[in-house]
This record gives C-alpha cells, structure tokens and sequence, in this order.
C-alpha cells in the first residue's frame, strides 16, 4: 500500500473507535452493524475496506492485470458458466417442503419449488427462498466448542464415543435427547436404534411453534394416533377455527395451492368457495376470507362448541350462549352454509388452539361427512413414547439427568421463561448442543457441535403427508459442520458415522437389493422416494363423549395475549437472516421488528400510539414491547409475534426486537390470560414499509362480490373514464418478436410474500438495515400493497403485489437525460446500471413508484462467504444509481439463447419464467409472450376481470391485474 | 452608452441622482469604496461567510464519499432540498438580466445605478444554483454524460428528450450570457479604476481586466454595439431559463407537477424572489457605503413596486392552480392540492402563501414602499416565501402521489440543512469579494444619466 | 501613476488569448486521441506464466478451437481450459519439456496456472460465446487471428460502439457456424450475401437495446 494507504489506514483507524463511525457503519451496511465491537473484528472490517481501497488503487491504472485461474482438473458436468440444478428438500419444524436448487460454479444461489414433491408442488415459501442466504451466513458457527472454547470434532468424536456406551450409561436411565419432532426416515431409525441400545433413555420433541395440537386432537377423537391431512380445493364451504393456514400457521404452501384454485374465477359461470374465518389476529387468511368474526383466541373453543351444538355434533346446552346478537347470527348462517354443503366443506382448527378444538374440528368434520373427502386420515410411521419438555425439566431439577443431547433446538432461547431452562441446563453434566449457530442454548451447554446447513448435508425429510424426499449436498460443508444423523450415531452403536453411508444404508435396506442403486438415483433426481406416503387410515368414528367432555369452557380473564411465528424469523431460527429481516410483516409491513398488535380501540382505551412500549407482566416476568395498533385484532387479545428478542445470535438478528417467550406459558403455548399490562414513558418507533393504508377511493384494487361480477363481468372496466388517449412522443411499434407482459390474479393472490423474496434472491436485491426502511429507503424491486377497506369495525384487507409495470409510454424513460432507461423492441423497460448517473427523476415520474435507488453502497460489508451467494448473471449495483424490476431480463436471455443454440426454435409459452411467478404458490402471476395468443397471459388478459392500473394517463402498462372476487354469503352481506 | 440614455424623450420626474454631483464626483462615490480599506463589518461579514462556504465545502465532499442517503431524499421523495435550492438560487439569478437587460432595452434610465449590482448578484445565484444539479446525481463523476461530447467508446449521446438536459443547455447559456454581459459593462470603470489605480499591483490587474480599454470614441462605439446586442440577447434568456426550469414539473406525469401555467408562474417567481434579494443587498450596501446619492428612495421604490406586482402575479398562479385542480375533475390532481392546504405539509404551504402573497401587499401604500426598514424586512420574508414555493411544489407532489401504498415523508438531515446554509454563504462571500474590487455601480452609465456642467467631462 | 499598459501592449494580449485557445484546443485533441478506444484498448499482450503458443497449436497443428475452449460452445464463457486438458497430449508429448514445467507442477499439485486475462469486457458486460457462436460469427471477428500470435494480443477495442457497429450490421461476420473456429475461412461469394441469406434464414436478430448485454 501507498503511504496514502497508510494514512487511510490510521485515519480509520481512530474513526472506528467513534459512534458517529459506527452508526455510519449501521446505515450503511447493516450485515456489519455491530460488527465494531470486538477490537479483533473491527480490525477484520479495516482490512476488508483497506482491500477494497488497494482495488480501487489498482482500477485506476490502464490495465490492472488480472489473472485467470482454471482448475487443474475439471468436475464432471461442469461447463463455466452453466448451472447445475439439484433437487433437495427443506424441513420446516417437521413438515418438508422439496425444492430445486440452482447452483453456480458449485454455488447454491436460487431456490425453487420442486414440482414432483407434494408439500412443494413447484412452489416454495419465503422462508424456503430465503434459506439459502442462510447457507452463507459469516456468523454461522464454524467449530465444536466444550465449554465455550475452541475445541474440535476429533476432540468430540473421541468424548462421544467413550460417553455413549452401556458401559458408561448402563440402560440410559439418565440419558435424555432433545430434538424438533423428527420427520425424516432415517432419523427415525437411528432414534430407535438409540433407544434399543439405551431401553431407559428419554426422548423429547420440542418445538416452540406448536404443531403437533392438529393430531393430538385426531387422536383426542379417534383414540388412536392419526395425520390428518386436509384438501382446501375440494371444499366449497371452508371455516378457519384460528387457524392460518395461508399463513404462519402451516409449515408448507401447499393450502395456499388448493385455496386459489378454487379463487381463480374463468367466467361469470364457474364456482368459487367461501371462507369463513374466526380469529384473534388479522391473518392472511382473515384477508383472504370473505367472512372473518374477530375474537380472542380463548373463545374459539366457545364456537366451536356452539357450532358442533347447533350442527347436532354435541349434545346441545341451554346455557351456551356467548356473544352478541351479531355473532350469533355469524354462527346460524356458517352453520347452514356448512350443513347445505355436507361432504364438501372443511373445519380446519388452529395449532394455537388447545387439542380439544381439534378435536370438536375433527367431530364436526365427521359429522359433516368431510372424511374421506376434503379431509383424509393417514397412519404415521410408529413413534416411540416421547416424554414431555415438563418432563424433562423435572428431571432435571431433581437430577436425574446426567447427559442430554440437543439436536438442532434452542430451548434457552424458545422454551417459555417459567421453564428457566437456562438456568436448568447448568445441572446437566453432559450437555450437548448441536446447532447452526452459537446460540443462547450452545453457549449454556457443555459441548457444542456446529451444525451443517441443509443444503450442505445428506439426510431425508417427510413432506405433510409423509412423502420422504432426500437431502443432498450442493457444496462441501462451509465450515465443516455435523449432522444431527451424525451427532447421534455414536449413540446408535452402528458404524457408520458420515450421514451419507447412514442415510445410503437406511434406504438400500428398504428396497430390494437389484433396483437398489436404481432407485436411489431416482430418488436423489427427483427428489421424492417413490410409495412413501402415509397408508391411508380409517378414522371410525369419532368418541363424542370424551370430546365432549373434555372441551369445557373456561371463563377467560383479563387480556390474553396470543403468539405466533413470525413471518421472518419463524421461532428465531432465521432471525439472523437479513433478507427476511427486511421481508414485512405481510398483513401490518412491519420489518426488522416485532410489536404487540393492538385493536385501535384497545389501544384508544390504554391510551397508547404506535411506537409507545408498554410492559406486558405474567408471573414475575415482564416484556416491555413496542405497540403497533392494527385494524381486524380482537379488543380483547394482544398478538405478539415469537423469534425475536435473541441475545445470543449474528450481527443482524441480534437484539431486534422482543422475546415473547418472557411471557409464555408452557401449559398453553398458544395464548395466556391474565397478563397485566403497563404504560412506559418509553417509545421505540417502528420500521414499516408502508404508511399510508387506505386506498382513497382510487381504482387501484378493483374488488366486486361473485354476485356482482354475475351480474357485470365488465365491473373493473367501470373506473375507466378514458378512451383513444393518444401520445406526443413517437410511439413504439412492436412488432419485432415476442412483446412481453404480465397478469396478475388479485382473487388468488393472498399476499405471502415468497414473490418479494424470490425476486431479492434472483436479482441481487440488497437489504438496507432498519434505520433505511424508516426512512423509506428499501429496495425490494416487487412488493405487496396491502389496504384495508369496509368497516373500521369489521375491516378487509386487499392485496396487490406491485413491481415495475413495464410501461409501453413508460414516463421515467422520456425524462432519463442519460438514456439510462429505454426501452426494448420486445417491450422491456430495460434499466442500464451502468449508465445511470443517478438523477432520481425516472423515480420522480413514476406513477407506481417501484424505481429504487442506491442511496449507499449496499454491498460493501459483503464479505467473501456472502458474495457466494450472489446471482452471478445480475449485476451487482453500485451506490448511486437506480434499479427496478427487469421481468428476470437475464431468464429472458438465457432461454432465448439456449432456443438460438437449439437451431433457432420459437420458444415454448411457460419456458421462461420469472422469479416471482416460478415460486408463487398461488400462481397467481403468469409471465408471457402478448403477441402469441395462445400463451396464458394473453388469454388472462382477454378475461372480462383484467384491468390495468393508472390507464388514464396512457402509459400502457405491460403488467394488468384481474380483478379481485369475494364470495360472501347473501344474508351476511 | 451615455448618449442612448440621452436619447431618452421622456424627461426624468424625479432626479435619478442626488445633490447635482459632478462627474468627478460621481467617480469618486464610486471608486473610493474599492480603494480606500474596507469597514469592519466588511471583515466580520466575510469570516461568517467565508465560514459556511467551507461548511459546504466539507458537506459536498461528505455527500460525494458517502453517497445521497447523507440527504433526507427518499422514495417516493426522490428530489428534496437539493432541486428546491437549485429553483430558488436560479429564480434569484433573474432580476439581474432583467434589470441590466430589459429595462435598459425599455429606456429605464432608473437602472443604472443598481444594474452592475444585480448583475453580480445574478451571477453568483447561478454560481449557487450550478451547485445542486452537478451534486444532486447519485455519480457526479460521471455527470459529464449529460453533455454531448462525442465519445467514441460508447457511442451514445444524452436524451435529448429529457427535461434536464434542456436545464443543462438553459443554465449553461444563462450563465456564459449574463458572465459576459456584466463583464462587458464592467470594462470602462475597470479602465477607470486602472487609471486610478495607486499600487503597482492594481494598475497591472485592472489593467488586464480591462483589455486595454481607452475610452477611445471607436471602443465607445464597439462598447455600445455589443451592450446593446447583449442585452438583446439576455432579453429571451430571462423568460427562457426559468421557463425550462419549470418544464422539469411541467412534462412530467406526477399531478402538482403537471401543470400548464408553470412557465410564466416559474418567471414571474423568479423575478419576484431575484428583485427580493436585490432590495435585501442594496438597502445595506447603501447603507453601508453611504450610496444614498446615487441609489436614491426611487429606486427602492420602484424595486418595491415590481415586488408588488410579480407578487400579485404569483398569488393568481396559487389561485389558478387550486381552481383548475378542483376543475379539472381529476381526482389525483384535487388530492394534491387539498393533502397542500391540509395535508402533513400545509405548514410549508401557508408559510409560502403568507410571506408570497400577503405580506407585499403592504407596498400598496408608498409609506412602506419608502420606508427602509420594511423593505428590508419585506424582501427577506418573500426571499423564505419562495424558498418555501419550491419546496411545496417539489415536496408535497412528491411525497403523496397515485399509490397510497408508497406515500412516504421527508425529513431533513443536518447535511441538507448546511449544505443550503453553505450555499448562501458561498453567495455572500463572492458578492462580498464583488464590492471589495470591483465597481458595484456602473461609474460610466451613471454619468450618462446626469447632466453635470460642460468642461468637467474630461474627468472620467 | 504613469500607464504602464500602451496601445501595443493590445497585441500581446491578443495573441496571449489565442495562444490559450490553440494550447486547450491542442490538449483536447491529445485526450481525445489517447483515450479513443482503438489506440487505448488494442495491442495488449501480457507474457503469460507459460510460454503457450496459439500459432503451435491452433494454427500449425490446426488444432479446433474448441478442442480447449470447449465451453464456448455451451455457455457464456469460453473458458481457459483446466490443466488436465493440457496433460491429454502433454502427458506423452514433450512429457519432460522444461517449458511445461509450470504445467505438470500444476497438475501434479491441482493447483491453478496463473493466466494473464487479455481480453476483458466490464462486469455489467453479459457477453455470450454459445450465442454468438451458434449464429455463425466466427471467433477471429473479436480475437482476431489468434492462429497466428505466438503471443496472443488484443486486436478489436472490444468497445461498445465497436459491439453496436457489427450488431446493427451483422451480415459481413456471419458465417455457417461449422465454420466458426476456421479462422482463416473465407466465403466463396460476397460474404455480405452470404451473411444476409444465413440471417434471413436462421431468423438472426441481434439485440441493440440495453438489457440485450446489461443486466
């Protein structure tokens, strides 16, 4: 370095040390917030910047030398330059979903539903999207510690062995293991292995996000342990008992599939089904419903109740009745609208409601002769006896454990407070803690084993109706990370310790030896092992008595205050994830945060405002919380969202937000009463991307009921007060090849979000940190409006994702005094970087305001292992200049070239497509060529329902939207 | 130049010039403020400007290390101080090429005395003005793109369609004419001053600057031709410049901004706020100076009466605006206009209304119009009331447009605010500089208006 | 004072000012010319870490093209070839030639060679070998006669006008892709005939706009 380098050097030197550095550094790239508070790491960001320094040095001569270093010996089907897809499958707090994942030059980059496996079906959630950033995380753990310090896997190796032997741990009487529900086939074998060798040993399955209610409630009704699964598309008639099945409340996307279908509206003829949904919080699928009722979660099993009563599914009580006049009505007409639709209608129950209320769901859906039709019972693989997390922690207090192993859980954190696991663990001799992360758990444990990420390992998951799918590694293991198959092979007595030969062996054992390698291969191309779902079971039927005797209602008191997992961070395990960090909330937008949701009228009687924190007490532990009021919550129910609050997790995730588990309880982990709430003089203002949320009467949304639309299929044209506009500028003609354009369906969409992360992983999206996304500065290139409309009371809430509409009179490309933007024969509004000098007026003009600009250098505190994560086929972006939605131009090359490369042939409709559509689950998007009329966008613009927004001021959108249906019921309105 | 002013048939009402100076005198007046020290506040003035002009400085050098987000610009608020500055530093620009211009083609004989000093002013406006467009893009080094140089790696030229590149032209050409204009004027007196001149240091650089000039009959001649062409030529660039300024709203889609009345409602603005600014100066360089004899009470007053009117003029553009909002029909336009009256930034709107439109009507009465200090205090509110005009039209159109989804607000940084405080100090420091070493009242045309006793003539 | 400014001093001044003009408009022209991209950008031809000749292989032996660069026809890059594909002939020709030694050293340890990139496009520059190949333009279009370099130089500026000149006027490159690696392949007929009626018929467009090679 030059002497000016050194100066450099030292002048930052002294800066780092300020605040007025840091909080620059915070702004400026979040990934490296916090990154100066350890001298050793502030010196690492020295030398990161001083190298971007020495390259800027280097730039400015001629011609630096750059040198080119091919492998010495090449891999098998790697040609430079050409991806390689991988099917591979992701497990999600014990349900799978499979996914297809691009790599580059041996780099996992993309992820994409994988279309032969049932809990994908071709499309993929956000959090699945997003999994991949994951793969890449500088903080992952990158070594086995024992007790904190540095150790290694040979070290822990050599103790595993000596550890888990009948010698040492006779019949295992205090041996005791800790993992999420298992839902993988080879797991489940080595469990009982484990529990063969160790007869007394215990098993736990924790999780923080309840699930497993759905089934105890199948085996509360039928006495035996059952998986019911539920076909949305089938059912005309579907009631949501607090249950989000659109939403956070399922694991995979497979409900919002079978919801739309049944949404998507062809013509003025065809069906349509009705939602109805009960529920404390506004959810997605409240958004989605065309009736929603609002009431706390602790008065679900109430309704429930009163239903089965007024169905004749339970003895009827005379003393039942809750509620007003107006619910009461609500419950009548839901109850005949199900009765007049018996066998094709469906009660699904929520996983925060207690086991009783899937159980009445169960009865009811029983009743009304749904099984076998929208909902089906299957008989799961044998479990052995689980103990409970209580059970453990009893144990533990009266030390009766002596090693517990943890195998990819992080209880310190997850586990209610009143359980004080934290403090729990330090009684344990042999605590063994294997996870991603040095998280609160592996840092109050004795031994702590880094975990692999997915996509790094073998192993195999079950999709929800059991399906097994393999796992197989795209790259080596980053940081040499273990498996939970391989942690616990040690106590399985077998030999084998690398989870490939584990998992190779478990499945060879399965099949005959001939086709063995056969269908092994299959099985890893398709990514599905073929007759591997779940034997279907007859129910019979259900026990009245015990449900009925066991669904009593409790009078509530006080506030309750209910949880769920967060759309970002799930239970934690993604907060350290900046794409989902930055990914809003998808009904209240908020983002980088989480926020006790509040009615307006609760809040109006606490007398509090946005931002304002209040305290929220249950038995001696306390969580002071930021308040955020949304329209549709129930007075009486506080909703807080879990997985933040971390303490011990990366640099992006840590301290965001607060943790709910303060409050938790570990009786009902769904929602508790009782909670005492305070005023602080305290305020913490929130990060949301949107502020504004009425539509202002504007024809943005164009929503009508399925009568209306009957009786006018033409009702989203009535807004149009336009004809013949014409324009000053010479118009394009568009002759010259395929014109490309998008529709999108507003009656399927449901706003999940996957589109808004798909598109930040396709594109090279960078995130902006939280201080950016309050100044209204994130760059998301699609995002999704979300308006409420209707009564104050009874608020609906609209979705409509919105990304750059490709304007055929586009108004940024007139005022671009550059030509930065312009626009291509196949009608792209083509965006060139490295043109752009940053005027910011292409925004200005722009009537959707979907342009995003680089206001800093977003990628510098991009580190070598987060570059990898990059979509080697979109430019990076620079600081200063503008980016926008380029309907995935680099898919659009890459199919046009390879159809060249093929002789020239047309391409095929479907062939290409973007990233939002590839992976929404509600294929609500559709991308295509306008000028072949048999393409599906040009036929779904030919429907009476399709409009473009904002036509009046003739800038000829490429993308329209089809009008949003409801479907309500007469008598409700 | 003297004898056009001559020709003039109409007889002057009121004496242009105090107290029947000789010519001598006249030079004198003049001449002395350059030659003899400086007053203190001279001093104090230029450390307090001179300060903020290397604020700016140092934040320009921040914006362009760290990138805009320095700024409070956001989406969907994508211009902000920056552009509101640079409509309000040009609109200052233009009373100095009407005075110099327009009026000396009108035969305003009143001009004389105050147009070297609008003139100056213009250009340092501009100077202030050039600032913002050059910083307000994400890569200024690459700003040259907005040129048409002939490049032979790329090929490309600029758009010529976009609004900008017009500001670029517009500006560009505003700033080479006025620049030339003033010096041109400027050479007699710079020859006067030469042969005044009592150091060897100041013959030699007046000398140069004057270009040789000898008062000689053919250089009068020369002199008059070119002023004359000059001022023709400035004549459209008055109307044309801010009228392209205005077009960057005007051809856009964004409703507050699209708006037919923008061009002369941007020219009359900008002649309103550029007479402000030279009433705000003139009233304490006189002062200061001791001008009083030859910028008389007049020619505040008639300052103050264009005030007046442009002020009246711009009032009716707020009107018609709001009017053809609600009569257009359109509701995205009556939005915009009812969120200005009402909306999180009706404080801006009737700040600007108040010092725009109400308090000028006070020159009405020629007791204000005479009277220094409320001229003073009058100049500097319309001066902040249309600071403010720009930002409304540029902020509140912006921050509320046809999504409701993307509607944002915008806070000002500390940045924004030095760097417009900056700016201003930058101004003064170079007008400043401008009375220090140059002539601030055209010596020669001052002569042309006097009719002093044959045989002194020679003096000049 | 007296003046120390004549009427001669008049013509000092003028030709002061017009020496000015002529010395900036003298260094525009220099910038203009130095920096124009077929003085600036052609003629780069670093040593690289093993003395290979392309005159050797590509033109006296005739080996094809793709033989190494394999990928060019399958991908955007053309892609350097790994060592191995040096060790297929050098295993058994010239096994133990002190010219290769870098060559088996990096074998024999999997380590890189160390190549000196000549031709380099900017990263926003999405250039595609598998496209342009497949149309017929052949490899001497944009690296010249590399059949001939014992050193391979760069001969085209690789700028973007330079690109634009022959994407809005394709026919006189165009060529039967068999052809493509002959670089020394000359059409029987006008090659401008010959290109027009293989673009007509293999429906060859290529792009102008920007996110045909930006994005």
């Amino acid at each position: 370095m030059t002497p000016s380098g050194q100066n450099y050097w030292r002048s930052l030197d002294e800066l780092a040390g300020s605040p007025g550095f840091r909080n620059w550094v915070e702004r400026e790239f979040p990934r490296l917030a916090s990154e100066l508070q350890s001298k050793s790491t502030r010196r690492k960001l020295l030398q990161l910047m001083a190298a971007s320094f020495g390259l800027a040095g280097l730039t400015a001569c001629r011609r630096p030398e750059e040198k080119i270093l091919p492998a010495s010996r090449t891999a098998e089907y790697r040609i430079p330059g050409k991806p390689v897809h991988y099917a591979t499958s992701m497990n999600l707090g014990g349900c799978a979903t499979g996914l297809i994942v691009e790599t580059h030059e041996g780099r996992p980059t993309k992820i994409e539903g994988n279309p032969l496996h049932p809990g994908s079906l071709g499309a993929c959630s956000a959090l699945a999207q997003a999994s991949v950033l994951g793969l890449y995380d500088p903080d992952r753990s990158r070594f086995p510690r024992k007790r904190g310090k540095r150790s290694s896997w040979a070290d822990y190796a050599a103790f595993a062995e000596e550890l888990f032997t009948p010698a040492r741990q006779g019949r295992g009487e205090k041996l005791w293991f800790l993992s999420e529900p298992l839902s993988s086939p080879s797991l489940e074998a080595l469990r009982a292995d484990v529990l063969r060798r160790f007869p007394a040993a215990r098993w736990v399955e924790f999780e923080s996000v309840p699930f497993a209610a759905v089934n105890r409630g199948a085996e509360l009704a039928f006495g035996q342990p059952l998986e019911a699964v539920f076909d949305f598309a089938r059912a005309d008639i579907i009631l949501s008992l607090d249950c989000d099945f659109l939403g956070h409340d399922w694991r995979d996307v497979i409900p919002i599939r079978q919801f739309s279908e049944r949404r998507r509206v062809d013509s003025p003829a065809s069906k349509m089904n009705r939602l109805y949904s009960v529920e404390s919080l506004f959810t997605l699928t409240g958004a989605a419903a065309d009736h929603r009722l609002a009431l706390p979660s602790s008065q679900v099993l109430g309704f429930a109740r009163e239903l089965a009563e007024e169905l004749g599914a339970l003895p009827r009580k005379a003393e039942t009745k809750a509620g007003g006049a107006g619910r009461q009505r609500w419950l009548s007409v839901v109850a005949r609208d199900l009765r007049e639709h018996t066998g094709a209608c469906l009660v699904v129950a929520g996983p925060r409601q207690p086991a009783p209320v899937h159980a009445l769901a169960h009865v009811l859906n029983a009743r009304l002769g749904n099984v076998g039709r929208t909902v089906a019972y299957l008989r799961p693989s044998s479990r052995p006896a689980l103990a409970g997390f209580d059970e453990l922690c009893q144990a533990i207090q009266s030390n009766a454990v002596e090693t517990l192993v943890m195998l990819g859980v992080n209880p310190v954190y997850a586990a209610p407070a009143e359980a004080g696991f934290g403090d729990l663990l330090a009684k344990v001799a042999h605590s063994i803690h294997l996870g991603a992360e040095f998280d609160e758990t592996a840092d109050a444990s004795a031994w702590h084993v880094n975990e692999a990420h997915y996509l790094e390992s073998w192993g195999d998951t079950r999709a929800y109706d059991g399906t097994a799918a393999l796992q197989q590694p795209m790259i080596q293991p980053l940081f040499d990370g273990k498996t939970a198959a391989e942690v616990l092979s040690f106590a399985g007595g077998q030999s084998e310790r690398r989870s490939y030969d584990i998992l190779r062996k478990h499945w060879l054992a399965q099949w005959p030896q001939t086709e063995g390698e056969s269908r092994w291969r299959k099985a890893l191309h398709d990514g599905v092992v073929e007759g591997t779902r779940y034997p279907l079971a007859a129910p019979g039927v259900p026990d009245v008595k015990r449900v009925d005797a066991t669904a009593r209602v409790a009078g509530t008191q006080g506030v309750e205050v209910t949880f769920f997992a967060d759309s970002s961070s799930f239970d934690g395990r993604f907060a350290n994830n900046g794409w989902l960090q930055e990914t809003p909330d998808p009904m209240t937008k908020l983002t980088w945060d989480n926020a006790a949701l509040v009615s307006p009228a609760k809040a109006q009687s606490l007398g509090v405002r946005d931002g304002d924190i209040i305290a929220l007490t249950r038995g001696g532990n306390s969580l002071e919380i930021p308040v955020l009021i949304v329209p549709g919550q129930a007075d009486e129910s506080i909703a807080i969202a879990l997985g933040y609050g971390r303490r011990q997790c990366g640099r992006v995730g840590r301290g965001v937000g607060q943790n709910a588990n303060l409050i938790r309880s570990l009786v009902t982990p769904g929602f508790v009463s009782g909670v005492t709430i305070s005023k602080t003089v305290r305020k913490r203002p929130l990060a949301t991307t949107q502020e504004h949320h009425s539509m202002e009467g504007r024809p943005l949304i164009r929503e009508a009921t399925l009568e209306e639309y009957r009786r006018d299929p033409k009702f989203a044209h009535k807004a149009d007060h336009y004809k013949d506009l014409f324009s000053l500028h010479k118009e394009h003609s568009y002759e010259e090849g395929p014109q490309w354009g998008m529709a999108i369906d507003l009656s399927a969409c449901v706003g999940c979000n996957a589109c808004v992360v798909a598109c930040q992983a396709e594109n090279n999206v960078p995130i902006v940190g939280r201080e950016q996304v309050r100044r209204g500065r994130e760059m998301h290139w699609i995002r999704v409006d979300r308006y409420y409309s209707g009564d104050p009371e009874a608020p609906r809430a609209v979705m409509q994702p919105v990304a750059c509409q490709h304007c055929e009179n586009a108004p940024c490309e007139t005022v671009c005094p550059v030509a930065a933007t312009t626009h291509s024969p196949e009608g792209l509004n083509d965006m060139a970087y490295n043109r752009c000098v940053g005027t910011r007026y292409c925004a200005n003009n722009c009537p959707y305001k979907v342009r995003r600009f680089n206001f800093f250098d977003l990628n510098k505190g991009v580190d070598e292992i987060g570059k990898m994560v990059f979509n080697p086929d979109v430019t990076v972006r620079m600081r200063g200049v503008m980016e926008k939605c380029t309907y995935c131009v680099q898919r659009i090359q890459e199919k046009k070239i390879q159809a060249r490369a093929e002789g020239g042939r047309p391409l095929k409709d479907g062939e290409i497509l973007t990233a939002c559509q590839q992976t929404c689950p509600a294929s609500a998007i559709v991308f295509g060529d306008l000028k072949d009329p048999n393409s599906k966008v040009a036929q779904l613009k030919q429907k009476d329902r399709n409009y473009v927004m904002l036509g009046e001021i003739n800038i000829r959108p490429r993308t329209s939207y089809l009008a949003r249906l409801r479907n309500p019921h007469p008598e409700l309105g | 130049m003297a004898d056009l002013a001559m020709k003039n048939p109409l007889p002057p009402d009121v004496p242009l010039v105090l107290g029947k100076p000789s010519y001598g005198e006249v030079t004198d007046a003049v001449s002395r403020i350059v030659e003899k020290k400086p007053p203190r506040v001279w001093y104090i003035a230029l450390a307090v400007t001179g300060t903020f002009t290397l604020i700016l400085g140092a934040m320009l050098a921040y914006l362009v290390a760290t990138g805009i987000g320095v700024w409070g610009n956001n989406n969907p608020v994508g211009w902000a101080w920056d552009i509101t500055n640079f409509v309000f530093w040009i609109g200052i620009g233009h009373a100095g090429t009407l005075i110099s211009a327009i009026l000396f083609l009108f035969r305003q004989r009143w001009r004389t005395s105050i147009n070297r000093f609008a003139e100056a002013m213009t250009l340092f406006a501009v100077a202030c003005a050039g600032i913002f467009p050059l910083f307000h893009v994400g890569r200024p080094w690459r700003a040259y793109w907005l040129f048409p140089i002939p490049n032979a790696d790329l090929g490309m030229w600029p758009n010529f369609r976009s609004p900008l590149l017009w500001d670029v032209f517009a500006v560009s050409t505003y700033a080479t004419v006025s620049a030339l204009f003033w010096y041109v004027g400027l050479l007699p007196d710079l020859a006067t001053m030469r042969d005044r001149a009592t150091t060897p240091w100041r013959q030699r650089i007046y000398g140069l600057l004057s270009l040789g000039w000898r008062g000689s009959a053919r250089h009068w001649n020369n002199y008059e031709k070119a002023y004359l062409l000059l001022a023709g030529l400035s004549t459209p660039l008055v109307l044309s410049v801010h009228t392209i300024v205005s077009f960057d709203f005007a051809v856009s889609v964004i409703p507050g901004w699209h708006t037919t009345i923008f061009p002369p409602y941007f020219v009359a603005g900008a002649i309103y706020s550029g007479f402000a600014m030279v009433v705000t100066l003139m009233v304490l360089a006189r002062k200061i100076y001791g001008l009083e004899q030859l910028v008389t009470m007049k020619h505040l007053e008639n300052m103050c009466k264009v005030m007046l009117a442009t002020g009246c003029i711009v009032g009716y553009a707020y009107a018609v605006e709001f009017f053809t909002a609600f009569f257009s029909g359109n509701q995205y336009e009556r939005f915009v206009f009812v969120n200005r009256a009402i909306g999180p930034y009706s404080w801006a709107v009737w700040i600007m209304f108040t010092c725009n439109v109400f308090a000028p009507q006070l020159f009405w009465f020629k007791r204000f119009r005479t009277n220094l200090a409320v001229m003073f205090v009058i100049s500097i509110i319309v001066n902040v009331g249309m600071w403010f005009e720009r930002f409304v039209i540029i902020v509140t159109s912006l921050h509320r447009d046809y999504l409701p989804s993307s509607w944002g607000y915008f806070r000002p940084t500390a940045v924004d605010i030095l760097t417009f405080a900056g700016s201003i100090g930058l101004f003064l420091t170079l007008f400043l500089i401008f009375v220090r070493f140059l002539p601030m009242i055209s010596i020669s045309e001052v002569k042309g208006i006097i009719d002093a006793p044959a045989g002194k003539k020679e003096a000049a | 004072m007296p003046q120390i400014f004549g009427k001669s001093s008049d013509k000092i001044l003028k030709s002061v000012i017009a020496g000015i003009t002529l010395l900036v408009a003298a260094a525009v022209l220099a910038l203009a010319y130095y920096t124009h991209p077929d003085v600036a950008d052609t003629g780069y031809a670093p040593i690289q870490p093993v003395a290979y000749s392309h005159k050797l292989h590509a033109g006296d032996l005739a080996m094809d093209c793709y033989y190494c660069h394999f990928a060019a026809e399958q991908s955007a890059h053309a892609a350097i070839p790994s060592t191995a594909v040096c060790m297929n002939c050098h295993a058994s020709v010239k096994a133990d030639s002190p010219r290769l030694a870098l060559v088996r050293q990096s074998y024999d340890a999997g380590q890189s060679i160390p190549w000196v990139r000549v031709h380099r496009l900017p990263d926003y520059v999405y250039f595609n070998h598998q496209a342009h190949v497949a149309s017929g333009v052949s490899c001497v279009s944009c690296h010249g006669r590399v059949d001939q370099m014992e050193v391979v130089k760069q001969v085209e500026p690789l700028s973007m006008a330079w690109c634009l000149d022959c994407h809005r006027n394709p026919d006189a490159r165009l060529r039967p892709p068999e052809f493509v690696t002959r670089l020394s392949w000359r059409p029987d007929e006008d090659a401008a005939a010959l290109g027009r009626q293989l673009r007509e018929a293999a429906g060859i467009n290529p792009p102008v706009h920007c996110s045909g090679c930006h994005r």
